[in-house]
């Protein structure tokens, strides 16, 4: 080897990477065998009565235990709060501008995002009564994402207290 | 310095390849520590957990562990990305500096989730070892190599396992026929590696009138400390545990007798490593009666479960004066040494 072959760095490749399996948990897998059957369903904390949707981890974040019976939800919700989309980014699909809500579903004690749809952004309130969209069942899967979008039902708001405790 | 002790310890039954998410698997033992204290969980006032990443996949795994907690009112709580056991030590600052008088610490992992061999891999360093992929097993192995004494060390634990019902193996073969058995990962028979496992180990310790209240006889931690060796296993000795050998002396591991060490060996050889680095004499002291790491290693808790058990002796009277060891990192590059007293 000449001297300036010897001064020229040496370069190696080494990928790295570690294959994992994961367990999604007894509370997570009915959570996600429901969604592929088009049905919603979250866990009841037997300490303090709150329904979980989704049910996180399994467990009640506030009395530190796991969560007990399975329930099903909605499929029929309130907005509680929500952002209007109106800046564009890399990769946007969805037509500017659009709202992402927190949801509440009925029976359910914990909101959680998703897309609301087939309504201005600027119609779009607190309390807003909504319904999911199903995509078509043939793209069905373990996930969240069989739902579209939620709608507005047309049904009158839901008052301020029925969801304030839950902000 | 302040009177700090043990006073209530819990372990699950360990596993391997359990279906439950990490949190789901930490919320019994944190349960079952409380119910072992008798006290409430708003009556702790710091809660720290060891755990690592690398063996779920996910950055800030950890933060999702609060929900096991029952985080309500608001806790103060901490994490180490170590065993348990330095959750532990950072409690016991935190009691020392008058911050908290009752901490609750646990550690938990999930080996089943990846392959520990590689993922271990990964505490090394990151530029010139850790893309090598040498695995913890090959990493030891050199350590062993130089100081190999397999066969009588797993022989014991694979029995005292027996005895300890939440241990993953256990035994009755003589160190004759393990010594019989094939070399699978030279120089390891598979008895020499840890049993890798799936669990949760939780501690609560307490300073003074608050641990006199909480536990009849607490283990008094009379004295911890941490050492650090080298990185580069290169740069070491890989025949003899210099960083355990001082923090045994900074405890004064030998300021009196020693009737139980429960010490933190994942490999056989480590044992004889670290009974020369701690000077302990065998015939004098009983050396992890519970069997230990080779019998049932859930990473991130097996060493809090050391003096988890070193306080149960103390706890029952088996013991009067235990030593409590745990290590992380390959060939013993990180070392806990404390001395528990029951008087």
């Amino acid at each position: 080897m000449s001297d300036k072959a010897a001064d020229k760095p040496l370069r190696v490749r080494m990928p790295i990477g570690i294959d994992y399996k994961w367990c999604a948990g007894p509370a997570s897998t009915d959570y996600l065998t429901g969604l592929k059957d088009g049905r919603l369903y979250g866990r009841r904390c037997p300490v303090c009565q709150m329904v979980y949707f989704p049910p996180r981890n399994g467990v009640c974040a506030r009395d530190g235990v796991m969560l007990g019976e399975s329930v099903e939800v909605g499929p029929k919700g309130t907005v509680t709060t929500f952002c209007i989309v109106n800046v564009p980014f890399l990769g946007q699909t969805i037509k500017l501008p659009y709202v992402a809500a927190t949801i509440i579903l009925d029976g359910a004690h914990l909101g959680f995002s998703h897309l609301l749809q087939e309504v201005e952004a600027t119609d779009v309130r607190m309390g807003m009564r909504v319904e999911p969209v199903w995509r078509d069942k043939s793209d069905w899967d373990y996930s969240l994402e069989n739902i579209s979008h939620f709608r507005p039902t047309g049904e009158p708001d839901a008052p301020f207290d029925d969801y304030a405790r839950y902000l | 310095m302040r009177d700090v002790g043990i006073v209530a310890f819990a372990e699950s039954q360990l596993t391997y390849g359990t279906t439950n998410t990490p949190v789901e698997m930490i919320v019994p033992t944190v349960n079952e520590v409380l119910k072992n204290a008798g006290i409430e969980r708003t009556e702790v006032d710091f809660w720290c957990h060891g755990s690592c990443d690398y063996m779920t996949g996910q950055p800030f795994s950890f933060v999702a562990a609060v929900d096991a907690l029952g985080a309500w009112p608001p806790i103060i709580e901490s994490h180490v990305e170590m065993d348990g056991a330095w959750a532990l030590y950072e409690a016991w600052v935190k009691i020392q500096m008058g911050e908290a008088n009752v901490a609750l610490v646990f550690g938990n992992g999930k080996s089943s989730a990846g392959d520990m061999n590689r993922a271990l891999t990964l505490q090394q360093d990151p530029y010139t070892v850790a893309p090598l992929w040498p695995g913890l097993t090959a990493m030891e192995g050199i350590g062993a190599c130089a100081a190999l004494q397999a066969g009588t060390v797993t022989e014991r634990a694979r029995r005292d396992g027996a005895k300890n019902g939440n241990v993953l193996v256990s035994g009755s073969e003589s160190a004759d026929e393990l010594l019989s058995r094939a070399v699978t990962s030279a120089p390891f028979r598979d008895h020499d590696l840890p049993a890798m496992a799936d669990g949760v180990s939780a501690i609560i310790i307490a300073a003074g009138h608050a641990a006199k209240r909480i536990a009849k006889r607490p283990a008094w931690i009379r004295a911890i400390d941490h050492r650090i060796d080298h990185q580069n296993l290169g740069w070491r000795d890989l025949a003899r545990s210099t960083s355990a050998a001082i923090a045994a002396s900074e405890v004064g591991v030998h300021n009196d007798k020693v009737d139980i060490a429960e010490l933190h060996t994942t490999f056989s050889h480590h044992e004889q490593l670290l009974i020369n680095a701690l000077q302990l004499r065998t015939d004098a002291t009983r050396i992890t009666p519970s069997g230990g790491a080779l019998v049932g290693n859930a990473l991130m808790a097996a060493g809090l479960s050391r003096f988890g058990h070193a306080a149960r002796a103390i706890f029952d009277g088996t013991a009067d004066r235990a030593v409590a060891h745990a290590q992380q990192g390959a060939c013993l590059q990180q070392n806990i040494v404390a001395v528990l007293e029951g008087n």
